[in-house]
């Protein structure tokens, strides 16, 4: 402990010093996170991924000679939250690019203050409200809930099952993949046959799936994130409904694996290529983002990574090759980020554009099958 | 009541030195925040500390209110000042009739009714997407306009926001010393006792609730066109609970109390904030240990400990 | 078809209802015993399943070891609530009451949070997880745990309260605090043994149920919520009503999301609990008090 206050003295009095000598300031990057509260599976990876990757960047000697500095606040997932603290980063700590919130709602929320602030924000949730249309100032790492859903009914063309029954958790996640599962269908040549949500507290979900059960689908797909989903999948085995299940990219960590145990054996989910990193092959672009990435995670935090936290990495990686072409003040990075193209990141392969702020395309997400108690490809 | 006047002309005043203070500083949105909070506090404390009467829904009426405006205003292009009036009126006229079933409830049964009452409202809120937008949330609400200005800035949100506080402050400190506050105040002792006295205990109660709720209402609608931006998350069961709070933390049936609840339990998790995982652990422990040294809320809490340190005589008369 | 999907309905509504019956007994007890409202309920049935996972995860105990054991802590905790929150209490007014024990609930929630992190854990079956099809129904066999457990309290509870100087003492606190001290029966006391039961029981349902629901820091809300909706529905009794009111709601919840709206299931429970209250302000059960003035 003494050490650590020694060495922050010795780098504060260093700094000081130094600072006009090699005017080698920071930059500063605000991160918002919904570290507690309901979304905190996505917060918490998020954060740990965002600090982990600015360690080693500077450990690295920083970009172009700087180091970067995180300042990371905790949204609890809730809007109001989000917005007073936004405003913090922008007035108080003056960062010049904010990456998150974790939710939707959040980042809808984020917007007009980031906007007016006139400060680059990247964020980690998925609707594609947020970047459809574009806005100047936003952009988002995280996969769009429409290639996901787009990924699943692709599968079900191939396989000619055109009746599904849809089970969505009510909050922002389960809503936005219910409209797209909705929207889309119709477009493969699907018909969604039933209809139901649950809440994301309930601990039981067989009375949605008895109604299911009678309903003839070829196909059941559950929308939510853990523990849900676990839920459910236990409660088809336990109902012996033998429908093939999806499951949503927000349950594709080990944890649904561990949860749900034996009753996730056959689940198929669409993912980000993060948790079979290892089964792709060498050709892949994003292989090296990937395996780094994971190992990384493993190293600093003994505990396996998840796409979340790729969302995180993203997007400090975007804000440090923004810097590295030259950027440092916010309209800088934005015009930089803009100009993003071929970045084989976490969730994909990044392609940014005056008329696309989302980047990324089909191939993002690959089909996965819980097989053994472990992820498989499905080709 | 001279006295009051001096008081509240003191504390307006304070209020709107504030933004030379704080201007620029992100603290002057959080300022915009306890001035929501406060009407609310207000609004619940109208209810419980001169009622009686305890609901545990409030955040539902707020929600209700903040819906209506937003809804009225981007999908049916309604100017802001048109909703914010029409909203008030719905949500009063709700509360009016759900009141007089409701009120009939006593203790812990109205609790659950109340407890009940905001669930359903916030169920509402999430299901009903087609109008609400869902979990995902209403979007892109406009802000208040008056002439060219456009309250879109936070020391602008502040003078509006505070603004209008400073109203209900007003009118809630009138209502407590009127005769109607002497009904309530009797109304909270003895149901029975008043109305023999020829207090209408059933209706006064209903009525204080639409009130109650109508002033919920107008802070939703103010959130609304502030925030620009709402989804249910904002006015669930936890939010109802920490309005209880602030009321109950800040003293029942003292109106400053209730702005003094509202400051300190929005500003804590500001405090707090360094504190990284463990602020939960301090805020449930905090508010342990208020209710346990001072039971009667900060205001008659700070007086007692003013009366101690301060002034050795006893002082007689109201605190 | 239709008969066994309602069958289904029923015996899921069952198995959840019997939960909240055992959490809203927890509810009753304080009440009867102390006039307090116990909203960190909940929390006990939160640190039930946690207690349980640690007892078996890093004390490596064998189940039936872990669970007394899982009881034993929550119990403590709840006596350590009752004496460091509840009865220095200087002003013992309903509301602070009320605010005392959502502080609690929330300081509780808290450094469970930090304990046990923020995941949500699983915790293995009693004995296996091989359905068993009642009709056209099936359930497993944790739900017969469950049912099995709750007849066990309940015959307890109506022992303790009926057969017991202690129970009938706590009784008598119920029905007049006052005229029981002057009997010579400590108060204080009952108070701290209503707290000791209550919490004891909030944990069992926290561990009966955690295998079928899994367990995290912050399932004890919404359970708590359940609970005293329960404790409402049956008229605030410590006996057998409170059980129907549980089941009422766990079946209406399931019928309700089974044949109506799934979206809309919870607000179905309420409405009609709130008609109940309407008709009836004194609970399902409750023999309706003349009011003291």
């Amino acid at each position: 402990m003494n050490i650590k206050v020694m060495n922050v003295v010795i780098a504060a009095v260093t700094l000081l010093f130094s600072a006009n000598v090699f005017a080698a300031a920071p930059i500063k990057i605000g991160a918002l996170f919904a570290v507690t509260g309901p979304a905190a599976f996505l917060g918490e990876p998020e954060r740990k991924s965002a600090e982990m990757v600015v360690n080693e960047i500077n450990r690295a000697g920083g970009v172009k000679g700087r180091k970067l500095e995180l300042v990371v606040y905790d949204t609890s997932g809730d809007a109001t939250k989000a917005v007073q603290l936004a405003t913090k980063l922008i007035k108080d700590d003056r960062v010049v690019a904010i990456i998150g919130p974790s939710t939707t709602g959040e980042t809808m929320a984020v917007i007009p203050v980031a906007e007016r602030g006139k400060i680059p924000l990247i964020s980690c949730s998925a609707g594609s409200k947020i970047t459809y249309p574009v806005k100047k100032w936003i952009f988002k790492t995280a996969q769009n809930d429409a290639l996901a859903v787009g990924r699943i009914y692709d599968y079900l063309q191939k396989t000619r099952q055109t009746k599904v029954s849809i089970l969505t958790v009510s909050d922002g996640f389960g809503a936005s993949g219910r409209e797209q599962l909705k929207s889309q269908a119709a477009k493969y040549g699907i018909t969604v046959v039933s209809d139901d949500t649950y809440g994301p507290k309930d601990t039981d979900m067989t009375a949605q799936l008895t109604r299911i059960r009678g309903s003839h689908s070829q196909a059941i797909i559950c929308w939510g994130t853990n523990p849900g989903p676990a839920l459910v999948a236990k409660n088809v085995r336990q109902l012996g409904i033998k429908t093939p299940l999806f499951m949503s990219h927000g349950v594709s960590s080990k944890k649904f694996i561990e949860l749900a145990g034996d009753a996730a054996e056959g689940v198929k989910l669409p993912s980000g290529k993060v948790v079979v990193a290892d089964l792709l092959p060498g050709s892949d672009k994003q292989k090296k983002s990937l395996m780094a990435f994971v190992k990384d995670y493993q190293k600093h935090y003994n505990k396996e990574g998840d796409h979340f936290g790729g969302h995180a990495w993203d997007a400090v990686m975007l804000i440090r090759n923004a810097v590295n072409n030259g950027a440092s003040s916010a309209a800088g990075i934005r015009d930089q980020l803009e100009k993003t193209r071929g970045f084989a990141g976490i969730g994909g392969t990044f392609n940014y554009s005056t008329t696309d702020h989302a980047g990324l395309g089909k191939d993002a997400f690959v089909l996965v099958e819980v097989k053994n108690k472990d992820w498989m490809i499905v080709k | 009541m001279k006295r009051d006047l001096l008081l509240f002309a003191g504390f307006s005043l304070l209020v709107m030195m504030a933004p030379q203070f704080f201007r620029g500083s992100y603290l002057m949105n959080v300022l915009v925040f306890v001035g929501i909070n406060t009407m609310l506090a207000i609004a619940l404390n109208l209810l419980l500390g001169y009622a009686g009467q305890i609901s545990l829904g409030h955040a539902g009426f707020f929600g209700l209110g903040a819906y209506v405006s937003g809804i009225m205003t981007t999908t049916f292009s309604v100017n802001p000042w048109v909703a914010m009036p029409v909203a008030a009126i719905v949500v009063g006229g709700l509360a009016f009739l759900i009141g007089f079933p409701i009120l009939k409830l006593k203790g812990h049964y109205l609790a659950m009714a109340t407890l009940g009452l905001g669930i359903i409202f916030y169920i509402t809120f999430n299901e009903t997407y087609e109008w609400t937008g869902g979990p995902s949330g209403l979007s892109e609400i406009p802000n208040l306009q008056v002439g060219g200005i456009i309250f879109n800035s936070d020391v602008k949100n502040f003078y509006l926001i505070w603004g209008v506080t400073l109203a209900v402050m007003l009118f809630a400190l009138n209502l407590a010393n009127s005769r109607v506050g002497r009904a309530l105040r009797a109304v909270h002792d003895s149901e029975i006792a008043a109305q023999v006295l020829g207090v209408n205990a059933r209706l006064l109660k209903v009525q204080i609730f639409a009130l109650s709720a109508i002033i919920c209402s107008l802070a939703g609608s103010l959130y609304a066109h502030t925030m620009t931006f709402i989804s249910p998350t904002s006015f669930g069961f936890n939010f109802s609970i920490e309005l209880l709070t602030m009321v109950v933390i800040g003293g029942l049936g003292s109106i400053y109390g209730s702005f003094l609840g509202a400051a300190l339990l929005t500003l804590l998790p500001e405090i707090l904030r360094g504190a990284n995982d463990y602020d939960i652990v301090i805020y449930g422990g905090l508010l342990v240990v208020m209710v346990m040294y001072m039971p009667g809320g900060l205001v008659r809490g700070i007086s007692a400990l003013y009366r101690k340190f301060v002034k050795q005589k006893p002082e007689t008369g109201h605190a | 078809m239709q008969f066994d999907q309602i069958l289904q309905y029923t015996l899921s509504g069952l198995s959840t209802g019997a939960i909240y019956a055992l959490i809203g007994i927890g509810f009753s007890i304080i009440y009867n015993a102390t006039g307090i409202i116990n909203f960190a309920q909940g929390e006990f049935v939160m640190l039930g399943g946690l207690f349980t996972l640690s007892c078996l995860e890093f004390l490596k105990l064998p189940l039936w070891a872990a669970i007394p054991c899982a009881i034993a802590a929550s119990t403590l905790v709840g006596i350590l609530f009752e004496r460091l929150a509840i009865r220095p209490l200087k002003q013992p007014t309903p509301i602070n009451l009320v605010i005392i024990t959502i502080g609690g609930s929330i300081l509780i929630r808290g450094i469970a949070m930090l304990v046990w992190g923020k995941d949500t854990h699983s915790v293995p079956p009693f004995s296996g997880d091989t359905p068993i099809a009642i009709g056209g129904a099936t359930i497993l066999p944790q739900h017969l745990w469950i049912f099995a457990i709750t007849l066990i309290i309940i015959f307890l509870n109506k022992v303790y309260f009926y057969h017991t100087i202690s129970g009938k003492a706590m009784r008598a606190c119920s029905y007049n605090r006052r005229a029981a001290g002057l009997v010579g029966i400590d108060v204080r006391r009952m108070v701290l043994f209503s707290f000791i039961i209550s919490s004891a029981m909030g944990a069992v349902a926290g561990i009966i149920i955690a295998p079928l629901t899994m367990t995290a820091y912050d399932v004890g809300v919404m359970l708590g919520l359940k609970g005293f909706c329960a404790a409402i529905i049956g008229g605030m009794s410590s006996g057998l009503s409170t059980v129907i009111g549980g089941l009422i709601l766990g079946v209406l919840e399931s019928l309700g999301a089974g044949l109506i709206s799934s979206g809309y299931k919870d607000a179905i429970a309420f409405i009609i609990l709130l008609l109940i209250l309407f008709i009836r302000p004194q609970g399902l059960f409750g023999k309706s008090n003349s009011e003291r003035v």
